[in-house]
């Protein structure tokens, strides 16, 4: 009724290659970036912007960049943290070091820095799969633990290793507020978003699916497994090294490696899983779920009522969110994503359902 | 002679250390290879277990602790299996994997609820204070704790109890066969929950013994579950499904990773150990994906 | 039903965060408390946190509040992350009629992300005996209040004290066992330069965090046998260095820790093996102070402590203790200064730069011995800073000094150029104090 696609004829290749082939899928969409650009920032308050959605938004980035991999090109990495801590040393080093650059180009730069170390990573992928590749990521996201702690050069030989981000200039716009912040985010996420979704509808995108359904298979009919695990990664990385250098810069101001530390991959990974894996949309609604999750359980027994000790509720927390993870897996392995899909279908035949 | 005392000390120090791996590693190895479960929540289980057993002996007598335990652990074994495994029967492993990740969310969280967070002693009643060997030898002896003998000791037990449970007992044969093909030996009336079952409450005893010999070194508490992270290398190197593997794996990232911190750490910034042993993995995967005991991947399309 | 179930919980979460950001109207002073009762420091989180909460209810219960308003007191539990802690920081910060009285983070990486947001927000960041080591220079760091010590005071205090038994360092080797955190790497500059000053070796060897792994790092003391082994870790780390160090046979009466090091939770796991390590205090332990009595009759005795009477009077709930009392007494002076009933951040800051603690006020708090008097100034947001080393008996921790004060004439200029190099790279410009 509300979602029907009857009498919407496509009638041009353009028309058929849209991302948004449904009317009603545009302005949904429209009216969620309009809400995102304009709405937010005029009635959210600052405690919103800067605890919730801001990270909320550097998360879903992330989330992207693993889910490129992950999801898309099927090889398990649980060094994400990794890769966005070496986007964010890379940032402020270029920043440090090269002051003329602009800082647009030095976040650049630093996505670029990362996508190589995510080539050199992902070099392993060649003879190592599944598990035994979630392990070798593992190595990078310990090495990196430590080059960032240890190799002084990194933190400009800071005597207590916490660095801190300069001056937010962008050609003469100063990012300061959490609302210039809130925006600045949101214009990348949009683009990454936007520059994903037509990644995996293209060749490169097609290929990467097909390594991830059976990558013998994919090899047979004429796709270089090398090139596009490689390509994956190097992708993935480099949206992974944008968020860290975000993460960083605009989240936290300054920061220790301990931030990027492998609590963080996990924490993608989480995202990943629960958003949906293979689909973008999954991972906006992954880094919501477990953005947003332990804030809520914490407030939540004050909300009703209850009052619980501090360390009954961080209790509390650890179990619910172990158990919520377990009751998603049986119940929708799939991910959020597809719920989502499920709904949709749902719209198309309501109020008839047969 | 004299330089041969350090290097022989670190490396008898980094064995021992390895023991202690190679236990933790043991209860993946067990669970990956009866159900195909990569199973990330052994780190949690030792922590568990390790608790549950110093929490209990504070007011019971030590024997009865333990067997409580053990009963706590199987009741343990038998909930995942009820809840979790069933349910998602036939899911990729990656599944599986997360969901082990959600099991230990809500045994870390569980743990602390019931026994405590604080840090708890764990007296064995093994003296702390270092022997010495061959002081006539090398110049002030080569250093052993006895902690460290006593834990290899047991897991030395421990592995020559479980083979022989393997080999010569009718479920040890069963278990090899559910490992082996899981569909083929439930054809042939093997009853697939039931040896579940009693091989995560295996498990769970394994984290048991590797909770003590951790706990006994660092005191119980919550870091205990962090010693998953050091055996997930020593299992990549030993090959997943490889108890002998588990066992040399844990040896050689022990020795392997005390002599690097101790020669090459120094000239490179210090506390490499922390990343050497993923490294090492690394290295043998490039060379043998399988790793060193493993079964080779067949794939056919 | 799976559907409904996820909107009913979104639409909860939805209303709740907007629900959080709007204040509570009562006229009550907001104190938010920075905690970890859970993960892998709680055994040292709990103690401290049980000493404010335990604190500030008897306050309560007592006199009813500071200068007769309540105290509203509510915790978050930080885990000891940064990014959970920047997240309890802004959700507590704009709470209560005025916003938050003041922050401590207890830990040092909360309090480097916290530093430059707290100058935003106008609200005070009381680091007692952590921090940034440079935040003692109040002209730079307006809003940092490191009370009665910074590590690098603490690094000063130890050497002096090793100094003095050794008698003369000369030719000495001492070796720092640090957490690789900011935290751990604060004291390596002072004690870098007092290797040159007293002629010592220096050696520092990093531990990983968590600190579980120190078996390399022993077994190389063992072997280059420093004649003091200095401690700066907290949590496990520190429980597991004496376990190592009895491991490898290296004399527990060499060992010093920091004052984070040299608590109970430190030396209990490691049972009798313990008996001898020493560490700074910045404060005695035991609950015979007149102020434990009131903690115990009006919070204790009414059933609402936070944890086991029993507990009341170890090193770090006395810890606690002082640090909510220095809190509040930055209240009551705002109260004073300003003539209101519940002051802003801002106010509480004019509290804390002329807070000044005689020992005649120490002992009307009945804090009499636990600390000494403390001034605060413009220029030094230290106020104090003087330790004592205590010793575990096996049983109880035992003063084997008096109390040593930090060299401040050595430590002053350092301070001020690290300060000053801050404030350079964030372009601020330092106050002039007079």
């Amino acid at each position: 009724m509300i979602y029907r696609e009857t009498g919407q004829f496509r009638t041009s290749y353009a028309e058929d290659q849209a991302i948004f082939r449904l009317r009603e899928d545009r302005i949904g969409i429209a009216a969620i970036l309009a809400i995102a650009w304009v709405g937010v920032p005029l009635l959210a308050d600052e405690y919103l912007l800067r605890a919730i959605l801001i990270p909320f938004l550097i998360l879903s980035l992330a989330a992207i960049g693993l889910n490129l991999l992950l999801g898309y090109c099927g090889q398990i990495s649980l060094g994400t943290g990794a890769f966005m801590a070496v986007g964010a040393y890379s940032a402020y080093n270029l920043a440090l070091r090269l002051p003329e650059l602009p800082l647009l180009l030095d976040f650049f730069l630093a996505g670029l820095i990362a996508a190589g170390v995510g080539i050199v990573f992902g070099l392993p992928s060649f003879r190592i799969k599944g598990l035994y590749l979630a392990v070798a990521t593992l190595a990078l996201q310990f090495f990196a633990d430590w080059a960032f702690l240890r190799v002084r050069w990194f933190t400009n030989y800071t005597p207590s290793g916490s660095v801190t981000a300069p001056v937010l200039d962008f050609f003469g716009w100063v990012v300061d507020t959490e609302r210039e912040k809130y925006w600045l985010c949101l214009a990348f996420v949009c683009a990454i978003a936007l520059l994903a979704k037509n990644l995996v509808r293209s060749r490169l995108g097609r290929s990467w699916m097909a390594i991830r359904d059976m990558d013998i298979a994919a090899e047979i009919i004429g796709i270089r497994p090398m090139h596009a695990k490689l390509s994956a990664f190097a992708v993935s990385s480099f949206v992974a090294g944008l968020a860290g250098v975000l993460w960083a810069f605009v989240h936290l101001g300054s920061w220790e490696p301990l931030a990027f530390s492998i609590d963080m991959s996990f924490r993608l990974l989480f995202m990943v899983i629960i958003g949906g894996m293979g689909s973008i949309l999954g991972s906006f609604l992954g880094a919501a779920f477990i953005t947003i999750l332990p804030i809520f359980l914490n407030q939540a027994p004050a909300m009703i009522g209850i009052r619980l000790s501090t360390a009954m509720v961080s209790h509390l927390e650890f179990m619910i969110f172990g158990t919520l993870i377990v009751l998603f897996l049986i119940w929708e392995p799939h991910g959020l994503a597809r719920l989502w899909q499920i709904g949709k279908e749902k719209m198309r035949l309501w109020p008839f359902p047969y | 002679m004299a330089e041969l005392g350090p290097v022989l000390e670190v490396l008898l120090g980094g064995l021992m250390s390895g023991v202690l791996y190679s236990l933790v590693a043991l209860g993946f190895v067990l669970i990956f290879k009866a159900s195909g479960v990569f199973n990330f929540a052994q780190g949690a289980m030792v922590l568990f277990a390790a608790l549950s057993l110093v929490r209990l002996s504070e007011w019971l007598p030590f024997p009865v602790a333990i067997a409580l335990t053990i009963a706590i652990m199987i009741a343990l074994a038998w909930a995942v299996e009820r809840l979790v495994l069933r349910p998602l029967v036939g899911q990729h492993g990656l599944i599986l994997f997360m969901a082990t990740i959600g099991v230990t969310f809500f045994l870390d969280g569980f743990g602390q609820t019931i026994w405590g967070s604080n840090v708890y002693q764990l007296d064995l009643g093994i003296s702390a204070s270092p022997w010495f060997l061959l002081e006539n030898l090398f110049p002030g002896g080569i250093l052993v704790s006895p902690v460290d003998v006593f834990a290899a000791a047991v897991a030395g037990s421990l592995v020559l109890a479980l083979s022989i449970f393997f080999h010569s007992t009718k479920i040890g044969r069963a278990l090899r066969a559910v490992a082996d093909d899981h569909q083929a030996a439930q054809s042939v009336g093997i009853p697939l929950n039931q040896i579940w079952l009693i091989v995560w409450s295996t498990a769970g005893v394994v984290a048991l013994v590797a909770g003590m010999a951790w706990g006994s070194k660092l005191g119980v508490q919550f870091s205990l579950s962090f010693v998953a992270l050091k055996a997930l290398p020593v299992l990549i190197l030993g090959g997943l499904t490889s108890i002998p593997g588990a066992i040399l794996g844990g040896l050689i990232v022990g020795a392997g990773e005390k002599l690097a911190e101790f020669y090459i750490g120094p000239a490179i910034g210090g506390g490499i150990e922390y990343w050497f042993a993923y490294v090492l993995a690394l290295a043998v995967l490039l060379v043998r994906p399988q790793g060193l005991f493993g079964e080779k991947i067949i794939e056919r399309v | 039903m799976r559907l409904r179930f996820l909107t009913a919980m979104y639409a909860g979460a939805a209303a709740l965060a907007v629900l959080a950001g709007s204040a509570s109207a009562a006229e009550t002073i907001y104190y938010p408390s920075l905690v970890y009762r859970s993960g892998p420091y709680a055994p040292n989180g709990i103690p401290f946190a049980n000493g404010v909460a335990d604190y500030v209810a008897m306050i309560n219960a007592r006199d009813g509040g500071v200068g007769g308003v309540k105290i509203e007191f509510e915790e978050c539990e930080t885990g000891y992350a940064t990014d959970r802690g920047v997240e309890c920081y802004e959700r507590l910060k704009g709470k209560g009629a005025k916003g938050a009285i003041a922050f401590s983070p207890l830990s040092t990486g909360i309090t480097f992300a916290l530093t430059e947001k707290v100058a935003v927000d106008k609200i005070p960041l009381q680091t007692m005996g952590y921090g940034r080591s440079e935040s003692a220079d109040g002209r730079v760091f307006t809003w940092n209040f490191p009370l009665l010590g910074t590590y690098w005071s603490a690094a000063d205090i130890l050497i002096q004290h090793v100094n003095k038994i050794a008698g003369g360092l000369q030719g000495k080797k001492i070796t720092l066992v640090y957490h690789d955190s900011p935290y751990g790497k604060e004291p390596i500059p002072v004690l870098q330069e007092h290797a040159q000053r007293y002629g010592y070796t220096f050696e520092a060897i990093p531990v990983t965090h968590p600190g579980v792994e120190q078996k390399a790092a022993w077994l190389k003391i063992r072997q280059t046998r420093p004649d003091f082994v200095f401690l700066w870790g907290w949590g496990v780390m520190n429980s597991t260095a004496i376990k190592e160090a009895v491991a490898v046979g290296y004399p527990r009466e060499r060992m010093y820790g920091v004052w984070w090091a040299a608590a109970e939770p430190d030396v209990r796991p490691a049972g009798d093996d313990a008996k001898g390590y020493q560490g700074l205090a910045l404060h005695p332990a035991g609950a015979d102070y007149p102020v434990h009595k009131d903690i115990l009759k009006y919070v204790y005795d009414a059933g609402k402590g936070a944890g086991k009477r029993e507990e009341v009077g170890e090193v770090l709930y006395n810890r606690g203790m002082i640090d909510a009392m220095l809190k509040l007494e930055a209240v009551r002076n705002a109260q004073k200064i300003f003539n209101v009933k519940v002051p802003t951040g801002e106010q509480v800051r004019e509290g804390y730069e002329r807070l000044e603690l005689t020992a005649q006020r120490i002992k009307e708090l009945g804090f009499e011995g636990l600390i000494t008097p403390i001034k605060v100034s413009c220029r030094d947001h230290e106020g104090s800073r003087k330790a004592r080393i205590h010793q575990w008996d096996g049983k109880k921790w035992v003063f084997v000094s008096d109390w040593i004060e930090a060299n401040n004439e050595y430590l002053r200029p350092k301070v001020e150029a690290a300060a000053m190099a801050y404030a350079k790279e964030k372009g601020i410009t330092p106050r002039t104090c007079n």
